[in-house]
């Protein structure tokens, strides 16, 4: 028996997770946390991530949980980034909601919520009605009575084909070096255009690309607290991906996802399974990919000149993966693309936080210095790789929002 | 398909040091990227400039006593810099953290509050804290908020009116007041109250409490809360609806003046291209004889090796990890394994009082005058390796009130040497 489940708790599994609440005792209360969380700042119902997390976690032993402000953690990580004493204060949130989540049960809305494949399924066969429901105030007033998810908040728009079937009929290269692409729900269900793109870009370098099927990640399932599910899909997912062998580099377009196959999973969920770990390993955010493709003096730069003003910001899963902001090193590559910087740390939608009746004025709260920023910069496109925030930030500016890889695509001469 | 990154200028520590050595690269033309392990120190620290204050008398004018002060400590790194040098650095930082409207030379060091209500000698001040100089002595109404825990007005106006002036003369009257916070509930969070006060609404509702108890007070001292974006503009509006100056005292951490100055200086990283990188751990080094190749950073999953023409080594010092001290007792720089210079052999390294002079205090490493670590012999560890900052050895900041004024200038040394030869 682990000393957690001693102690009444559910077990940790691994090392990896064992050491993230360990990390606990590294915390000197320096505040630089508490300073640094976007969410602590607008809302007195989030006290602060030192509260919540290495304070709060002293008494999260046996069955009583603490209290609920650590479901107003919108998950985004910045805390442990800026954490000088390495304390993993996220991901010690992170299991605490889950445990809270575990005792008390996750509403109908957190289950729907948190998956995006299911609602991508179900939404496809009666696409048009779906989506003139979710643009109409005559169905998403009931269903925020009803469900609790936000009158206001940006829903995508459900693609008439999947990615999946594209890529299904999509021919590989022989002879070329090989590398997979995951692409994700968003991609899958809601922007398959973007997965395209991606493509084009990466035969563009002469590599061949692998789209084996593909589930999701798991990621929205641990935000709200579901583990055992999210463990399930993560461990689905690896060996999804591992169908193509070699050990070639696997690509990632959604930086959230990206993230929960990098780390998350074998931190957060303490997930001990060699092929996640394998996978882990070999993960690249699509930039940094192509970043590192140009250090190697591979990447090609026959751009055509893309004559716009776009202003970036990078998303704090982007941020968390600690790979810098490579779309703006490679982008800058890019014949008279005018880029612009967003100094801003997160947007306030938190994956599907903002999307919830009782976080939504929370979420636009938290991303009004950023949305200040866009207005100020007045850019002709904003660029950003993570999905929930491109559509979050759309919504509350009105300026087109896209992933940053769409440019890059546009410089190759795409359309 | 390896994964590296590439850059001209690799620097380690986001602190005074870190960021001021990585902006005067950057501004210099090179391609820099600064990693550090958190968000340093700034967001704890008081977002005043220290030069010298004591030696170990009160120093009144840090030009005339720095001098006979680096005469009479020949290891301490102010004698790789010279007041020359100090000017320089000091110029540079005013001019970069223009935002911030610092004040203040050499010539004389200024005597602010703390928020104990002691006086404590700094050399350069932000403009939030322009009128918090009480060496000419003055009176002061100090407001503080009731159910705020981080800062307790009456015993700062008591302890303040029991000061004494530097200068001997001029007395220091203190009142104190306690408003209700009209901002609603919650816990009162410094961050928080920051950002509530740049609400012009909340704002009049304080100072229609205050109002009331100005009586001749020539001017009101505030907790460091007055704003975080806007502070410039807070602090205004208050001065003009109070009809007298308004100063902060920082406090207890998270400290807003800090904040606001790391705020600044990563503008400034950014503005001259450099990129910042929060979160990431140096762990190890490649060394090629007697060239510095590259240093392995920690990321999301696997650590990459950033290749570089230059590094920097800006981590501070023992108390924040520059310096670590194993269990057995010996004295480690981690990332490079370094020369550290500590105490003797065979000396204790701590005295049996707490606020004693321990001689694990000046721990650090030492440099050649370009500031490059050199070993016992004086050879350099690598012809591309510079330190800056806390992590030298020879320099009791806290207790010599240097802190800034050693980072800025050993920032400046490195970044002026290491450009001479880009």
């Amino acid at each position: 028996m682990s000393v957690a489940s001693e102690l009444g708790r559910a077990p940790l599994p691994t090392m990896e997770a064992w050491e993230v609440r360990a990390s606990l005792d590294g915390c000197i209360k320096c505040t630089i946390c508490e300073s640094a969380c976007p969410y602590a700042a607008v809302t007195e119902r989030f006290p602060g991530p030192k509260t919540v997390g290495p304070q709060e976690e002293r008494f999260r032993q046996g069955p009583l949980s603490a209290d609920w402000s650590v479901d107003y953690c919108s998950g985004c990580g910045i805390c442990s980034r800026v954490c000088p004493q390495g304390v993993r204060i996220a991901e010690i949130n992170a299991r605490a909601r889950a445990q809270l989540k575990a005792q008390h049960g996750i509403s109908l809305r957190d289950q729907l919520l948190a998956r995006p494949d299911v609602m991508g399924r179900l939404g496809r066969p009666v696409r048009p009605l779906f989506n003139w429901a979710m643009g109409t105030p005559l169905v998403r007033v009931p269903v925020e009575r009803v469900l609790g998810i936000h009158r206001e908040a940006a829903v995508p728009e459900v693609a008439p084909r999947t990615f999946g079937q594209w890529a299904r009929r999509h021919p590989v290269h022989p002879g070329r070096d090989r590398v997979v692409y995951f692409h994700g729900c968003s991609t899958n269900y809601f922007e398959p255009r973007l997965g395209r793109m991606v493509v084009a870009v990466l035969e563009h370098q002469g590599l061949s690309v692998h789209i084996p099927k593909q589930g999701c990640c798991g990621l929205p399932l641990q935000s709200n607290g579901n583990f055992p599910a999210a463990r399930t899909y993560a461990s689905r997912l690896a060996r999804q991906l591992r169908g193509v062998p070699g050990g070639v580099p696997v690509i990632a377009s959604s930086t959230s996802c990206g993230l929960m196959l990098k780390r998350e999973a074998r931190e957060i969920l303490g997930l001990d399974d060699p092929a996640l770990v394998d996978i882990s390993e070999r993960t690249y955010d699509i930039f940094e990919f192509l970043r590192d493709l140009h250090e190697q003096g591979r990447l090609r730069t026959d751009f055509v000149p893309v004559e716009v003003t776009a202003a970036y910001h990078a998303p704090c899963q982007q941020q968390n993966q600690l790979i810098g902001k490579p779309a703006l090193d490679v982008l800058a590559l890019v014949p008279g693309l005018k880029l612009v910087e967003l100094d801003r740390d997160c947007c306030g939608i938190g994956g599907t936080y903002g999307i919830k009746r009782e976080k939504y004025e929370i979420s636009l709260a938290v991303g009004d210095g950023l949305f200040a920023d866009i207005r100020a910069t007045a850019p002709d496109l904003v660029l950003c790789d993570s999905e929930t925030c491109r559509w979050h930030i759309a919504k509350a500016t009105g300026f087109p929002v896209i992933h940053p890889l769409e440019l890059l695509h546009r410089a190759y001469g795409g359309h | 398909m390896g994964r590296k990154v590439n850059t001209d200028a690799l620097v380690i520590g986001a602190g005074t040091a870190g960021l001021a050595t990585g902006i005067q690269l950057a501004q210099g033309g090179l391609r820099v990227l600064v990693v550090a392990a958190g968000e340093g120190c700034l967001p704890l620290a008081s977002g005043t400039v220290d030069v010298l204050g004591y030696a170990p008398e009160p120093v009144a004018s840090p030009r005339d006593a720095l001098f006979g002060f680096v005469h009479g400590h020949p290891d301490h790194p102010y004698r790789l810099t010279g007041i020359e040098g100090l000017e320089r650095a000091l110029d540079w930082f005013t001019r970069t953290a223009e935002p911030l409207g610092y004040r203040g030379d050499l010539t004389r060091n200024r005597w602010v509050p703390t928020v104990l209500g002691g006086l404590r000698p700094t050399a350069l001040v932000p403009g939030g804290m322009a009128a918090a100089d009480l060496s000419g002595g003055g009176e002061v109404l100090v407001a503080g908020i009731r159910g705020f825990r981080d800062f307790h007005p009456a015993l700062l106006a008591e302890n303040l009116a029991r000061a004494a002036s530097p200068s001997g003369s001029a007395a220091i009257c203190a009142r104190s007041v306690e408003l209700e916070w009209p901002g609603g509930g919650g816990e009162l969070a410094p961050f928080r109250l920051a950002r509530r006060l740049e609400d012009a609404g909340i704002r009049r509702r304080l100072v229609a409490q205050l109002r009331p108890r100005l009586g001749e007070a020539t001017a009101v001292a505030f907790p460091a809360f007055l704003g975080r974006e806007r502070a410039a503009d807070v602090r205004a509006d208050l001065e003009r609806q109070l009809e007298r100056p308004v100063f902060e005292v920082p406090g207890l951490p998270p400290s807003l003046p800090g904040l606001r100055l790391f705020d600044c200086l990563r503008r400034a990283l950014l503005a001259a291209g450099g990129r910042l990188l929060v979160g990431s751990n140096a762990i190890a080094a490649t060394r090629h004889r007697t060239t510095l190749s590259s240093v392995t950073i920690t990321r999301a999953s696997q650590p990459v090796a950033v290749s570089a023409k230059v590094f920097v080594l800006a981590s501070g010092g023992f108390a924040t990890g520059g310096i670590v001290r194993e269990p057995d007792g010996e004295l480690r720089e981690p990332v490079f394994h370094l020369p550290v210079r500590g105490p003797a052999p065979g000396q204790q390294p701590f005295a049996p009082d707490y606020l004693a002079d321990h001689p694990l205090d000046r721990v650090g490493l030492d440099t050649d005058s370009d500031g490059r670590p050199v070993d016992s012999c004086g050879a350099p560890y690598a012809s591309n390796l510079y330190a800056a900052g806390a992590v030298l050895a020879g320099a009791l900041p806290w207790r010599e009130k240097s802190g800034e004024g050693l980072s800025l200038a050993t920032a400046s040394l490195v970044a002026e040497a290491i450009l001479r030869c880009a």
